[in-house]
């Protein structure tokens, strides 16, 4: 996973650490705000990791994601997630290929592009539908990210998504990402 | 004849009627700000440009609170009063959303009739006051672990951004001032991330929750957008930082000079990495080039502002400018940056704009 740092960035890190530090410590100890609680941190923490962490006990169908999206979610995203007034949720690219940098004849989409399976709950959860975000009870999140995953065959007909079985999803384009390498200096990356 | 009397808040002449041009009005949309009315670097409040996923939140500062939490010693909740007691510090920055100039890099030279607030105006340069996040991280006992942070806003689109740890020990601020007057509701009343420097996106707004951890949270805003499609079937995950980038202002489309003789070609530039050091200006389509000067005070990661004068001899003429910054980087020719990306990345578009002025006068965009 692009994002996990390797030696000599955890090395580069601590020294970046170190040396905030230092400038802080130039000022007093201050203690100002309230300690949170554990209550207090559980109603603001809903932030689903591509490791899984965070998800939520539930589970939900394709087929009862099916219902839910065509009563929430069809006239912004089209009945097979195609796009309509808003964009496009399904669609892959011959042979997963990633051409996305040359080519704009592949819509960018959760089966084409997205990394994280993951990231399909906590968005959904979140931010949709978008006229009343975050009203979605688990079982019904659970049960979109079928039906859009599904959209995108990535879900047969029948299956069900619970915490386990949606980390463990493998996205196509996975792999794809890289991170940033750009240093300034001569060189255009 | 006696003028009108003083009043509490002032306005703008009658005759100056500068506006940002909206995008399409929906809750996740943008408003550009007029790039070629400004002079200097300070970008209005009002003229700030705008980019948000679920619109704007109204925010009673007296019920604002952030919380940080993970991987620290003491979990905390700040309320605004606790942010502002802490020691301020004030910095001119710019802020700049990484998919501005996407409209010119992919028309390809098709379309002339672009201003450069139409092109580029998801770009503003205001004073930022706040509370170094380093100060905050200390205060709550960041513990050695943690690598990345996640920061979330309160808007309905509770927007997230993973953020690498380092730039907290750097230079990010939790801001709650702008252009000396707290935030505007657009910028994110009444507290935000901000990472000078980085793209827009990052410094989320009405912030409400910095998260630590030992990896970053891949939301759908590092995954499916703010990441950059290059050559060779890969993307670009968490390119933060702004390449250097200059523009220039004026004379530009729609405007149209009387005449030939003298005229003060002007601009703006700016680098995610520190200062710009030099910025030249080609009047012959690219194949001369000579310098500009940089207005002082020139500012790391703030719009530096550009002039040269030109004699126009009343030919055709193609206008163009190049910045360069601290680290050698030269800003690239959308040649360059096609080979380098494609014709259809997403983000980070710091191409080289030229522009046209015709016999008569009248300037396009020719990109
Ligand atoms: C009123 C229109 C509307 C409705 C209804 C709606 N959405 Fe959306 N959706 C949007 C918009 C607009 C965006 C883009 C938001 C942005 O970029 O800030 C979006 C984005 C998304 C995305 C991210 C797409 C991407 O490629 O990044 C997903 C996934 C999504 N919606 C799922 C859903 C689901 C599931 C439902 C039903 C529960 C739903 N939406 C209902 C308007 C809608």
């Amino acid at each position: 996973m692009p994002g996990l740092l390797n030696a000599a960035e955890l090395e580069a890190l601590a020294d970046a650490r170190r040396r905030g530090l230092e400038a802080a410590n130039h000022w007093p100890e201050f203690a100002f705000g309230n300690p949170a609680d554990e209550e207090r941190i559980a109603a603001w923490d809903i932030d689903i990791g591509p490791d899984g962490v965070g998800l939520p006990p539930g589970r939900g169908s394709v087929e009862r994601g099916e219902t839910l999206y065509r009563l929430q979610c069809v006239q912004c995203h089209g009945l097979r997630g195609e796009g309509a007034e808003f964009e496009a949720l399904a669609g892959r690219a011959p042979g997963d290929a990633f051409r996305f940098a040359e080519d704009r004849s592949t819509p960018i989409t959760v089966g084409s592009y997205w990394p994280y399976a993951t990231t399909l709950f906590d968005y959904i959860r979140r931010a949709m539908p978008q006229a009343a975000p975050g009203t979605l009870p688990p079982d019904d999140v659970y049960a979109l990210t079928a039906f859009v995953l599904h959209l995108n065959d990535l879900l047969e007909p029948g299956e069900t998504l619970d915490a386990a079985s949606l980390t463990a999803i493998v996205m196509p384009s996975r792999d794809r990402f890289v991170r940033d390498d750009r240093r300034g200096g001569p060189e255009v990356r | 004849m006696q003028g009108r009397v003083p009043s509490p808040v002032g306005e703008r002449s009658v005759f100056e009627t500068p506006e940002r041009v909206v995008r399409r009005l929906e809750p996740s949309s943008s408003s550009l700000t007029p790039l070629q009315y400004l002079q200097g670097v300070v970008t209005p409040a009002d003229l700030h440009f705008e980019r948000h996923h679920g619109g704007i939140p109204n925010i009673d500062p007296e019920r604002y609170e952030l919380l940080i939490h993970g991987m620290v010693e003491r979990p905390t909740v700040f309320r605004l009063a606790d942010l502002k007691r802490f020691p301020a510090e004030s910095r001119l920055r710019f802020l700049e959303c990484s998919g501005n100039g996407g409209s010119a890099y992919q028309s390809q030279g098709r379309r002339v009739d672009m201003s450069p607030q139409d092109m580029d105006g998801l770009t503003s340069t205001s004073e930022w006051t706040g509370v170094p996040l380093k100060l905050l991280f200390r205060e709550v006992g960041a513990l050695p672990e943690a690598t990345w942070f996640l920061a979330e806003g309160m808007d309905a689109a509770v927007m997230t951004r993973s953020i690498p740890m380092d730039k907290a020990w750097d230079d990010a601020i939790v801001a709650y001032g702008q252009n000396g007057e707290p935030l505007r509701p657009e910028q994110g009343y009444p507290a935000r991330l901000f990472l000078p420097g980085w793209e827009g996106n990052s410094s989320v707004k009405w912030l409400r929750r910095l998260e630590l951890s030992d990896r970053p949270f891949m939301t759908r805003e590092e995954t499916s957008k703010y990441t950059d499609p290059l050559p060779g079937g890969k993307a670009r995950m968490f390119s933060f930082t702004m390449d250097a980038k200059s523009l220039i202002t004026f004379p530009t489309f729609p405007e149209r000079l009387d005449g030939p003789g003298w005229w003060e070609i002007r601009g703006i530039a700016w680098t995610g990495r520190g200062r710009i050091t030099r910025v030249e200006i080609s009047t012959d389509g690219g194949t001369s080039w000579e310098d500009a000067e940089l207005q002082e005070p020139v500012l790391p990661k703030c719009h530096v502002r550009f002039r040269k004068l030109w004699n126009w001899n009343g030919r055709a003429a193609t206008l163009m400018s190049r910045a360069t910054d601290e680290t050698g980087y030269v800003q690239p020719t959308r040649e360059e940056l096609h080979r380098a990306r494609g014709s259809y990345t997403r983000y980070h578009f710091n191409q080289i704009r030229p522009w046209r002025v015709e016999r008569d006068g009248r300037v396009f965009f020719a990109g």
